[in-house]
């Protein structure tokens, strides 16, 4: 049973490592922000799975019923409030990448910092 | 039963994610991105979290895909991959592999697991995440608020000033993206006269000409309409 | 979209459908899964279907640019006021038991009203950013 338990917590981890080295090793800023949000829902996965109970009932009381254990409201809670918080700065940050590709032309990092080197030479 | 949907479902998640680390083309890896987040979204109903579990594909499915959709219509869809050349014959090469963000990457990984070989069991009532506040959301909710949906009374009640919080950096992101992609010059030493009249065109995208040339003789601004009339008026 | 038949009709057949569940979810969230987030994006999808089927000019004609924008303020005023009068009844802020004449009553108006301060900026806040992001770029709109 602890392996099963584990199961879940190592596929976490991947989830966030795949999220995490996208977001290091590519240059195109659209695909830094896909690694980035891939990052952001395993974390959110993690955050949910350590307020489950098993054999638990969604967090809505059932009127007038007795011994009904419930998932813990709390994290459900938080999480709400940090997808709506990511969903806008991921807003924002479309919003800046549509203004560098009108400034600079393109969207590769490694292009625009050679355009910025060459325009400070 | 459970174990096996979570099982499949996780497994699922794997690989998308790893199919969205293969990608080239960003239209195909932002519907593998809509996929990644429908599949969160079962997970989070498997778990018991039926309001993240909306919220996640409302928002994370629904308007993060519509959002990256319009960012790469504006931008364009393709990643430059290194070119090979090979020869006189210069062929795209297949996407790089950095071993430096690799290394990183395995041993913060290899950290991370080390860590969860000492978490909790998982789905145990005895975690050290329920006690505290928990039951007393769950125990007086019915006495002090009276719904049933205990994360709606723990929201909008008990952590009203979070819901407070979240709603103003709602709001604030909305002005951050009004502020960037309306084309408002900024005002330098000149003051008023360097504002100019793109500046209160652009801010309201529909009305055009509307808002200009009040103040100035009436006459034609430089988009060649008389100050007043709308683009386009009339049936598009 | 002027000849895909299918999409338009099928469209104007949703759209009132998606803005109903939408409303349904808003004031449902007392008894099952919803609230003021999820009913607001449901609510901004169904103009952003709408825009994306009949063009962005008549989604325009339908909600103006400048309607949604006062919404995206309108609602976080809605809940600052709900929390300033309870203030000025003598309680703490945003402490609902003074809004109506014993404490259940209050907390039940002041989640209805809290949620509907949400769903409006929710609303507003979508509905602006998908206008500014179709809109750019384009000189006819």
């Amino acid at each position: 049973m602890r392996i099963l338990g584990l199961y879940n917590y190592w596929v976490f981890v991947f989830l966030m490592m795949v999220g995490f080295y996208i977001l290091i090793s590519r240059r195109n800023l659209i695909q830094e922000i896909l690694g980035l949000t891939i990052f952001q829902t395993a974390v959110f996965i993690f955050y949910i799975s350590m307020g489950s109970i098993s054999g638990a009932e969604p967090p809505i009381l059932v009127p007038g019923a007795e011994g009904i254990v419930y998932a813990n409201p709390l994290p459900h809670v938080l999480i709400l409030t940090a997808i709506v918080v990511g969903v806008s700065t991921m807003a924002v940050a479309l919003a800046l990448v549509v203004r560098i590709k009108e400034a600079y032309g393109t969207i590769e990092g490694d292009e625009i910092a050679d355009m910025d080197t060459a325009s400070e030479a | 039963m459970d174990l096996i949907i979570d099982f499949a479902l996780l497994a699922l998640l794997a690989l998308t994610s790893l199919a969205i680390l293969r990608q080239t083309n960003l239209f195909a890896a932002v519907t593998l991105l809509a996929i990644f987040s429908f599949t969160s979204a079962a997970l989070f109903t498997v778990m018991d979290a039926v309001d993240v579990a909306f919220t996640e594909a409302a928002v994370g499915a629904g308007f993060s895909t519509v959002l990256l959709l319009a960012t790469l219509s504006l931008v364009g869809g393709g990643v430059k991959t290194p070119q090979v050349r090979i020869v006189s014959l210069t062929i795209q090469a297949p996407i790089r592999r950095p071993t430096f963000p690799l290394v990183v990457v395995l041993i913060t990984g290899g950290i991370l697991v080390y860590g969860t070989l000492d978490m909790p069991p998982f789905g145990d009532p005895d975690n050290p995440v329920h006690r505290h506040v928990a039951d007393h959301y769950l125990l007086d909710s019915e006495e002090e608020i009276g719904i049933p949906n205990v994360v709606t009374s723990v929201l909008a009640s008990y952590r009203g000033y979070d819901t407070l919080g979240e709603a103003t950096v709602v709001f604030t992101a909305a002005v951050g993206v009004i502020v960037l992609l309306s084309g408002l010059r900024r005002r330098d030493s000149l003051g008023e006269e360097a504002w100019g009249e793109e500046g209160l065109h652009d801010l309201d995208p529909g009305l055009g000409a509307s808002y200009s040339g009040h103040d100035e003789t009436s006459g034609e601004d430089e988009k060649g309409e008389r100050p007043g009339e709308r683009p386009g008026g009339g049936v598009p | 979209m002027s000849d895909q038949v299918i999409l338009r009709v099928t469209t104007k057949i949703l759209v009132p459908a998606i803005l109903l569940f939408a409303l349904y979810v808003q004031f449902h969230a007392d008894f099952g899964p919803g609230g003021g987030f999820q009913a607001g994006v449901v609510f901004a999808a169904g103009f952003i279907l709408y825009a994306m089927v009949f063009g962005l000019r008549r989604a325009q004609q339908v909600l103006p640019s400048w309607v949604s924008r006062l919404c995206a303020s309108l609602g976080v005023l809605i809940f600052i006021a709900v929390g300033s009068y309870s203030m000025f009844r003598g309680a703490h802020f945003l402490d609902y038991s003074v809004l109506g004449h014993d404490p259940l009553e209050g907390q039940h108006i002041g989640i209805l009203l809290i949620e509907i301060g949400v769903l409006v900026t929710v609303l507003g806040v979508i509905l602006s950013i998908f206008y500014f992001f179709a809109a750019r770029g384009r000189e006819d709109l």
